[in-house]
């Protein structure tokens, strides 16, 4: 299908495209199987411009938006979705910082991760604090010009890699969500410690640690927008990143995809290759035709985030919600199409299948995103009323 | 150090096919890429640019779609590009193509370093570069594994042998061919895929490099294959029975009957 991407679209795809296959898809089991995080990989991106597609162009980067970080993060999870997760990890943290950050922060922050010198993080989650970001129990107390850390962030993207951490502490516990704010916490400084590292499920070679605060001080110049708008930097940010974990979801369910097909077009039983049979025919179709609508309103959804449209929370969770659970299906199929090859470690559509599940929990898991989509509808609807 | 690269165009395939009537090889329908082992002489000529400074010329000769694959080398970091492409080149065989490119550098004046792979996969016969060299009246050294040092005017390299490897030294303006354990090439970078959408390619004809066309194409090239054809392998093997003993007793009467 033709999806009318203009000719830096494409060939920050086709590039992306290269690296999945000669750099990652060789050594991607290696990385899975060992939980090793892929700084080589990451130079190989660096190299290639891509890690400042989504970054201004007067801060080092290509002056893209959503759209080419979803290129990007497509591709690449194509082949490996924890090896991607490096990249969007870095856009979720640094997303923040190019919507809410000063000149100067702009200026200190945005040119080294452009040149793919410097990984990003966010830092939301906390034991208590999911899904309800409200109880978030981190604290930053103003003490003179710096601001004093305390508390630990849980399951967080690039923990210990990333050099650049957005953080979300509560400054006002009496003014509930509006009592939350937003700061830059760099790695390295005094009493910013790093906690266990989480043996998961899937995408392995991503590092999941919990970030420990412990009367960490940071200057006061490094408050995200203005104390209180924490809550309203996270949801701004993840309007924005969710389509990165469903292009993550829309690579995951490609690649297994991909491998099915070749698989069933092998595969010999009963005198012919599965694939001239109708079960696993209808299978087949029925996995392309939800990718292909997956990737539509991923697409869709990224034009219109990055035209200036105000209005992007349904939308962007819309396309979160679909890519996911597409991913998950897929997968599963995928399995079901290799059979017992299928369930074995040393073929690649097991992998992929653990990989899609975190798409439908993390930035916010599904039930959630519907939550976001519901309330959006009903306020829409009732906004028409009024007219 | 000015480096000058020579490419050629080949078939992306393993399975040559050619064309048993008039013994060339189809390149209908088949996509054509940089020959494998001249992308790792252009990343060493890349490397050399990027330590020492200077400029990375890519050439080649070929139809005027090679222009296309010229634009990758640019794409991968190459200074310039310069085609070669004129009727009279067709047909040519490594002596003729050897005498073209040479003229082609001629027109190009100055260089340090002439950096080809050690052969094409479509031919396979090794000949451009060593040939390209006696051209030019430079000093040669195929099969390079690596570059050991080069300064103004000088360089030692590591040069692959069937035993190990050879240490060799020349005086710049040399020629040197490479074997892919001299580096991993590279991939494209995003500013440079842009820089070669734009970039001009400098085509040349066989009158711009004042080249003799009776030593060009069909008519410069002796070489004249009689047939292509793909060996037949027949070997024929036996199993031998018994235990280890018994087998290499058997093994060893039969190795002496044969005389081995």
């Amino acid at each position: 299908m033709n999806y009318f991407l203009t000719e830096e679209q494409q060939m920050i795809k086709e590039l992306a495209a290269k690296i999945a296959d000669e750099k990652i898809a060789p050594v991607a089991l290696k990385y899975d199987e060992e939980g090793i995080f892929p700084h080589d990989i990451i130079q190989v991106i660096a190299d290639s411009d891509l890690c400042g597609v989504y970054i201004p162009e007067e801060y080092g980067g290509l002056g893209g938006g959503v759209f080419e970080m979803c290129l990007v993060v497509e591709e690449l999870s194509r082949a490996r979705a924890g090896i991607a997760l490096a990249f969007a990890g870095t856009g979720l943290g640094i997303f923040p910082i190019i919507l809410f950050g000063s000149e100067e922060q702009k200026r200190k922050y945005l040119p080294p991760v452009a040149a793919g010198k410097m990984l990003g993080a966010f830092a939301l989650t906390e034991a208590d604090a999911g899904s309800d970001a409200a109880g978030i129990r981190t604290t930053a107390v103003l003490e003179g010009d710096e601001y004093v850390l305390n508390g630990t962030k849980q399951w967080i993207t690039n923990g210990g890699e990333a050099d650049i951490y957005t953080v979300i502490a509560c400054t006002d516990r009496s003014k509930g969500a509006r009592g939350f704010s937003a700061f830059i916490v760099e790695k390295g400084t005094p009493g910013f410690s790093f906690g266990k590292k989480e043996n998961k499920m899937g995408i392995r070679a991503s590092a999941t640690r919990e970030l420990i605060f412990e009367n960490c001080r940071i200057p006061r110049e490094n408050l995200l927008g203005r104390e209180g708008m924490g809550f309203l930097v996270a949801m701004k940010t993840l309007d924005r990143t969710r389509p990165g974990v469903a292009a993550q979801a829309l690579g995951i369910a490609q690649g297994a995809f991909d491998e099915a097909l070749k698989y069933a077009k092998q595969r010999v039983q009963f005198g012919q290759p599965i694939s001239s049979f109708q079960a696993i025919q209808h299978m087949l179709a029925d996995m392309a035709i939800q990718i292909e609508a997956a990737r539509c309103l991923i697409y869709q959804t990224c034009r219109h985030i990055d035209s200036g449209e105000k209005s992007i929370s349904k939308e962007s969770a819309m396309a979160k919600v679909m890519a996911s659970d597409v991913a998950m299906k897929v997968t599963t199929d995928a399995v079901q199409i290799l059979g017992g090859y299928g369930y074995m470690k040393e073929y690649p559509v097991e992998k992929r299948m653990r990989d899609a599940k975190i798409t439908q929990i993390y930035e916010g898991t599904n039930q959630i995103q519907r939550n976001i989509i519901a309330l959006e509808l009903v306020k829409e609807s009732s906004s028409k009323k009024q007219q | 150090m000015d480096v000058i690269v020579c490419i050629k165009q080949v078939p992306s395939t393993n399975e040559v096919r050619i064309n048993p009537e008039t013994n060339t090889i189809i390149r209908e329908g088949v996509e054509a890429i940089i020959n494998p082992f001249d992308m790792y002489a252009l990343e060493e000529g890349l490397r050399v640019r990027d330590r020492m400074g200077g400029k990375v010329t890519v050439l080649s000769m070929g139809i005027p779609s090679v222009a296309e694959l010229l634009r990758e080398a640019i794409s991968l970091g190459a200074d310039e590009a310069i085609l070669l492409s004129d009727k009279a080149f067709a047909g040519s065989d490594t002596l003729a193509t050897s005498y073209a490119l040479s003229m082609g550098i001629r027109k190009i004046g100055k260089y340090d370093l002439i950096i080809c792979g050690k052969q094409a996969t479509d031919g396979d016969t090794a000949q451009v570069g060593p040939s390209l060299a006696e051209k030019l009246g430079i000093p040669h050294t195929t099969y390079v594994r690596k570059i050991e040092a080069m300064e103004e005017g000088y360089i030692r390299c590591q040069r692959l042998t069937d035993d190990g490897y050879e240490v060799v030294e020349m005086i710049l303006p040399a020629l040197i061919t490479v074997v892919k354990e001299i580096n991993e090439p590279r991939l494209p970078s995003l500013k440079g895929m842009m820089r070669s959408k734009k970039a001009v390619i400098t085509t040349w004809n066989a009158e711009d490099i004042n080249a003799n066309k009776d030593l060009c194409g069909l008519k410069g090239s002796p070489t004249q294959v009689i047939k292509t054809f793909t060996p037949v392998h027949d070997i024929k093997s036996e199993i031998i029975e018994g235990t280890p003993a018994e087998q290499a007793k058997k093994l060893a009467d039969k190795l002496l009957s044969l005389k081995f």
